[in-house]
This record gives structure tokens, C-alpha cells and sequence, in this order.
């Protein structure tokens, strides 16, 4: 299984990023995830999560581990941009993600950031090939051209639901639903692949094919693929591990 | 906004069922008002204009309503009846063209108008297929009656006995085709028109039978005197007229005292029609004389009162219908959520989620307004039609 990331030698189908960094590049520099002195809490409820400071390097393969609501999903949202904290900062690629407006966040994300998700996310009422060019339609940031649909069928083919194009989601497996969800996610090319317990709903057999994509393309292209799983048996496969346990997380 | 519209496109499509749900109420909150009035002012168009067409009206006291429609639209009940006499009073005047109405049988469903050449000259009736009246006992059809029995000149329509139990009724008076008339528009191609000695025939006033004379009917004769002949039941009466048997056809009793539901008084200038309703309108003539067009404005002032109450009772609905839809399309907003929540993750711009939404709103709306528009120009094109179908 081979998920081709950007190079210098691929084609280019976003031209804002198609005469800049190179695998290569990507791992050099500061850390692709900074958080310092984070504070966040909920505006109703009593959870609070408090980092005094973390940093993932560029190019590295991270999982999250932890309890469940000790704030692994919380954090990604914050790295994304999704949700903003009370206090600190949190720096994504180089840019100060909680202090930009929502709609710089919103393009910020679909440009650089892949989002991966346990339930697929697949709308209902597209077919498999909309489904992946959904980053297209929904923010004018991204030009669909003949470029990014021939890549949307790449990569279909590469992880096997090439022939599936013209499917509606109810018609495909868990696993095949999820792996169209990780063409959705790599179609933009992130610099950063955010992936929120992508097996926790497979079968073992489509967990490891599944992971293997996302590896893939993490190693191909140079990006950061930051996961959070409860999957022990994946933990060797990632160049870190971060346990949340480490941090300030519960219900005050 | 492109991707808006395509995203909009597939969800309605996926939704076939909602959509069209959605698009059909749309389309008939807009139409029901919309077509309904279109319909009523093209059904009070024709119903003015045939009025319009007929200055006056005579007939016996009663109903104007009863006297006009069943006069003029060969519809209703058959109004009280006045004596054949009265048109010649009419006449005497010299106020007026009088053109007798008798509309009382009916062959086949449809009405049999009794009258005299005059009516065709007054409603400029042209005959399409054979020939106008030329003898007793001749029919020319409106165009729709000969098109509907597929009948025409030379073939015959036979009159309907008004209650199959009247035993002692006169028997159906087979009526020869003479010609058909051309299309007018008009209550005229739903009828059959006959002489009004036709209608008398029909009605049993006038009638034919064998000789009583000859030796052949002495077996027949119960009693005969200087002024009257009484025969058994076994006299042949004749249920056709041709040129054989016509001259036995004959009147019994008074003919100005035959019956007629109405004249049609065509007064040359305004003077004569003031002057001729100023003769009939004394509170002991047993006539009334009305001008069509006063009644049915009355009547349509009735059916506009009911047209706006109507409509305003649709428009009601049609806002419950449109509160209804717009709960739907809220509810439709909650359950998607989740959707419009990954969107929002994935990196969708505010405007981008806000535009498929609207998209799907304007889809519907228009395609609601569209198919309305489509309806109203079909209703407005066709509604004629349709009424005079009705009438």
C-alpha cells in the first residue's frame, strides 16, 4: 500500500504550496505543535484541561493515549483551530492558531491540517468521489480543478475503493467508509494529519490498513500525524507517544 | 458558491421524497390563490359577456336568477312557464325584437332549446354541416353535442322522456338531424335547437296520428261529435315527423296559450328598452322583465364575496403550510448537525455552509414558484376551456 505524498518531483494540484517545502524540508524547524501555559475549559460543564507546554516536532508520528475524557480529543480541536482556548497559545505550523479570526482558522485548517475521524463522517448524500472532493466545495480557499480529481482517484485507487467512486456511504464497509474518509483528509496535502481514533470503529483487518495509509503518507510527505487511539498494539508504530495523564485534565 | 449549489443539488436529489414534498406545497400555496382567481375572472368574463350579449329577458315571475340561467346558459331548473300570447304583447310594442325560449326537454343529457331562426341571427350562430331548420321536427347541434354523440346531419337524436315512471307521458319524439353548428364558444354547443313547435311536439300539444277518417279507423273511434273525435289507445301516434305523416300533425286548444320559459327582447335603441321595461314593471303584471346582466352581476357579486373568503381561507393555509415547511426545513437544519458540523471541522467557510443551505431553500422556492407559474399559464390558457366544459 503505497500513499504518495507530496515531493519535488510529483505534480502539483494546490498551487499555493506546489513551489514550497519538500518531505525533506518539513522536518526541519521548529515543532509543527507548540502549546504553551494552554487553559481550557468548557463554557458550561466543569471540565478544565491545563498544558504548561508541549511540542511535536515536524514529521513525527504521535499517538495520544489516555482515559477517556482526559482531553486528547479537546487538544486536537485546539491545534486545529476548532475550538479556542481561555488561555495560552497554541501554535500550529508556525502560526498562532488561537489568535486568528474564524475565518482565517477555517482556511488555515483546510490548507494545512487533514482531519480523520472514529465515526468516518461521510455525508450521506454524496457518492464516494464527492465524498473525498468535499474540502473543495465547502471553502473557496481550494480550486477544484481536473488536477484534484484525477488525484481524489489516485488515491481512491491506492487504498482500494477506486471502484467504488460512484457509491453512496451506506453502501460501502466500516473499513472502506474509513478509508475514503482518509482520501477526504490527505486530498489537500496537510502539513499535519489529526486523526481521532480512526480504528476505534475496524476490524482488525482494515485497523492496520487503515493505519498504514496514514503512515504512509506521513512518511512520504514529510507530515506529522498526531493520533489518538487506544490501540496498544499500534503504539510501536509511532515515533512518540504522549500520555495525557501528564496533564491537567478533569472535572473541577 | 459553485460547490454550494452542487452540494445543494445532491442533498435535494438524495431527497427525493422531501424535496418533492416541499416543491409540491410550494406550488400549491402559491397556485390554489393564484389559479383560483385566474379561474374565477375568466368564468365571470364568459358568464358578463353572454349576459352582456342579451339586453332582455321576459319570462313569468320568479326567480331573475332561475329565468337567466336556464335563458341564457341552458342550466338550472325549469323556471315557472308564460303563455306563447305574451311574446305577441312584446311585439305589439314595437320596442323590441322578441325571440321565443323554450328550454324545458332534453335529448341524451343534453338541453333542447325550442326558438325561431331569429335566435341564430341574434347570436350569430353559423351552421357548419347541413342545413338550419326546415320542418317540423328538425334538430341543429351545438358543435360540442354533435362532437361528444358523433352524430350529424341526416342521422337523428331522440328526446329523453322527463320521468321514465310517467306512463301517460308523451313518447320521445325522434328528431332528424338538419345541421351542425360551428363552434361559438358559447352555451350554444352544448345545446340542440328545434323549433318551438318541436318542443310542443315533445311536450304532446301538438301531435301527428293515423287518419281516424277512413274506414280503416272505424274500429278505433269510441265516440265522435260535430267538434271532437275520441279514439282507443290502439290510434298509431307518430314519434317522428317526415313529410308523410307532417300534415297530420296538428294543435289542440289555443296556441297563445302555449307554454314558452322566457323571450328574449332585443330592443333596437335604450329608449325602447327603457320604455318596453316600463310596461312590465307594474306591480300587477304577471311578467317580469330583466336585463341578464344585472343578474349575473348580483350573482357575481355573491360568488366574488365567496371567491374572497375562499381565498382568504387558502392563504391561511397556505401559511400553515409554509410555517410547516419552514419547521421542516428547521428540523432538517437539527438533524444535520452533525453534517454541518464536520463541515465546520474539515474547514468549511461560514458563507460556504450558509450558501448550500440557502441553495436548497432557493431550489425549492423556485422550483414551487416555477411549477406555479407553469400552472397559472395553463390554467389561464386552458381554464376557458375548462369552464365551458363545465357550464
Amino acid at each position: 500500500m503505497m500513499v504518495s505524498g507530496r515531493s519535488s518531483t510529483s505534480r502539483c494540484w494546490r498551487n499555493d504550496v506546489c513551489d514550497r517545502d519538500v518531505a525533506s524540508d518539513r522536518r526541519d524547524g521548529p515543532p509543527v505543535i507548540e502549546v504553551q501555559d494552554l487553559d481550557f475549559s468548557y463554557a458550561e460543564g466543569d471540565f478544565v484541561l491545563r498544558i504548561p507546554r508541549l511540542a511535536i516536532e515536524r514529521g513525527s508520528t504521535v499517538a495520544m493515549v489516555g482515559p477517556s475524557g482526559c482531553g486528547k480529543t479537546t487538544l486536537l480541536n485546539l491545534v486545529a483551530g476548532i475550538t479556542l482556548p481561555r488561555g495560552g497559545v497554541v501554535t500550529t505550523n508556525d502560526v498562532e492558531i488561537s489568535a486568528m479570526t474564524d475565518q482565517a482558522r477555517r482556511d488555515f485548517r483546510i490548507r494545512n491540517i487533514g482531519l480523520v475521524f472514529q465515526e468516518f463522517e461521510l455525508l450521506e448524500y454524496l457518492n464516494v468521489l464527492d465524498n473525498i472532493l468535499l474540502p473543495y466545495r465547502i471553502n473557496s480557499a481550494l480550486k477544484l480543478t481536473m488536477l484534484v480529481r484525477d488525484r481524489a482517484r489516485e488515491l481512491a485507487q491506492e487504498v482500494g475503493v477506486a471502484d467504488k467512486l460512484d457509491r453512496p456511504p451506506d453502501k460501502l464497509s466500516q473499513g472502506e467508509k474509513q478509508r475514503v474518509a482518509v482520501c477526504r483528509a490527505l486530498l489537500t496535502e496537510p502539513v499535519l494529519l489529526l486523526a481521532d481514533e480512526p480504528t476505534g470503529n475496524l476490524d482488525p483487518g482494515n485497523k492496520g490498513r487503515v493505519m498504514d495509509i496514514l503512515f504512509d503518507y506521513a512518511k512520504r510527505s514529510g507530515a506529522t500525524l498526531v493520533t489518538i487511539t487506544h490501540d496498544l498494539d499500534l503504539m510501536d508504530r509511532f515515533s512518540r507517544v504522549v500520555d495525557f495523564r501528564q496533564f491537567h485534565a478533569q472535572d473541577e | 458558491m459553485k460547490g454550494a449549489l452542487y452540494l445543494a443539488w445532491r442533498y435535494l436529489g438524495y431527497h427525493r421524497a422531501k424535496t418533492l414534498i416541499l416543491t409540491a406545497s410550494i406550488t400549491l400555496i402559491i397556485f390554489l390563490p393564484v389559479g383560483l382567481r385566474v379561474l374565477v375572472r375568466q368564468s365571470q368574463e364568459q358568464l358578463t359577456a353572454r349576459a352582456e350579449a342579451t339586453p332582455l329577458l321576459v319570462g313569468a315571475r320568479g326567480s331573475p336568477l332561475e329565468l337567466v340561467l336556464n335563458s341564457l346558459y341552458f342550466e338550472s331548473d325549469v323556471p315557472a312557464t308564460m303563455s306563447f300570447g305574451e311574446m305577441g304583447r312584446i311585439e305589439a310594442t314595437g320596442y323590441a325584437l322578441p325571440i321565443p325560449v323554450y328550454v324545458r326537454f332534453t335529448a341524451r343529457g343534453y338541453p333542447i332549446v325550442g326558438t325561431t331562426l331569429d335566435y341564430f341571427e341574434f347570436r350569430r350562430l353559423r351552421i357548419a354541416e347541413g342545413a338550419n331548420l326546415l320542418m317540423l321536427g328538425d334538430a341543429v347541434l351545438g358543435a360540442r353535442v354533435a362532437d361528444e354523440l358523433g352524430v350529424g346531419p341526416g342521422e337523428s337524436v331522440i328526446s329523453s322522456p322527463e320521468s321514465v315512471f310517467d306512463i301517460a307521458g308523451t313518447y320521445p319524439l325522434n328528431m332528424r338531424i338538419a345541421g351542425v353548428l360551428e363552434y361559438s364558444g358559447s352555451p350554444d354547443d352544448n345545446a340542440i335547437f328545434v323549433d318551438l313547435k318541436t318542443t310542443w311536439v315533445i311536450e304532446g300539444i301538438v301531435h301527428g296520428h293515423q287518419e281516424l277518417s277512413g274506414s280503416g279507423a272505424a274500429g278505433l273511434i269510441l265516440r265522435s261529435d260535430t267538434a271532437n273525435v275520441v279514439a282507443n289507445a290502439a290510434v298509431v301516434q307518430y314519434q317522428e315527423i317526415t313529410t308523410d305523416n307532417l300534415g297530420t300533425f296538428h294543435f289542440h286548444g289555443d296556441q297563445g296559450e302555449y307554454p314558452i320559459t322566457a323571450v328574449i327582447a332585443v330592443p333596437p335603441d335604450q329608449r325602447s328598452e327603457s320604455l318596453l321595461r316600463g310596461r312590465f314593471e307594474s306591480p300587477d303584471e304577471p311578467m317580469q322583465i330583466v336585463r341578464p346582466i344585472d343578474v349575473m352581476d348580483e350573482l357575481l357579486e355573491t360568488v366574488l364575496t365567496v371567491e374572497a373568503f375562499v381565498i382568504a381561507v387558502v392563504v391561511v393555509v397556505g401559511l400553515s403550510t409554509l410555517a410547516t415547511a419552514v419547521l421542516v426545513f428547521m428540523l432538517s437544519l437539527r438533524l444535520r448537525r452533525r453534517e454541518i458540523d464536520t463541515m465546520r471541522k474539515i474547514g468549511a467557510a461560514r458563507r460556504n455552509i450558509g450558501a448550500v443551505m440557502a441553495s436548497e431553500v432557493m431550489a425549492v422556492l423556485v422550483a414551487g414558484v416555477t411549477l406555479a407559474a407553469i400552472l397559472t399559464g395553463l390554467t389561464s390558457r386552458f381554464g376557458s376551456d375548462i369552464i365551458r366544459s363545465l357550464l
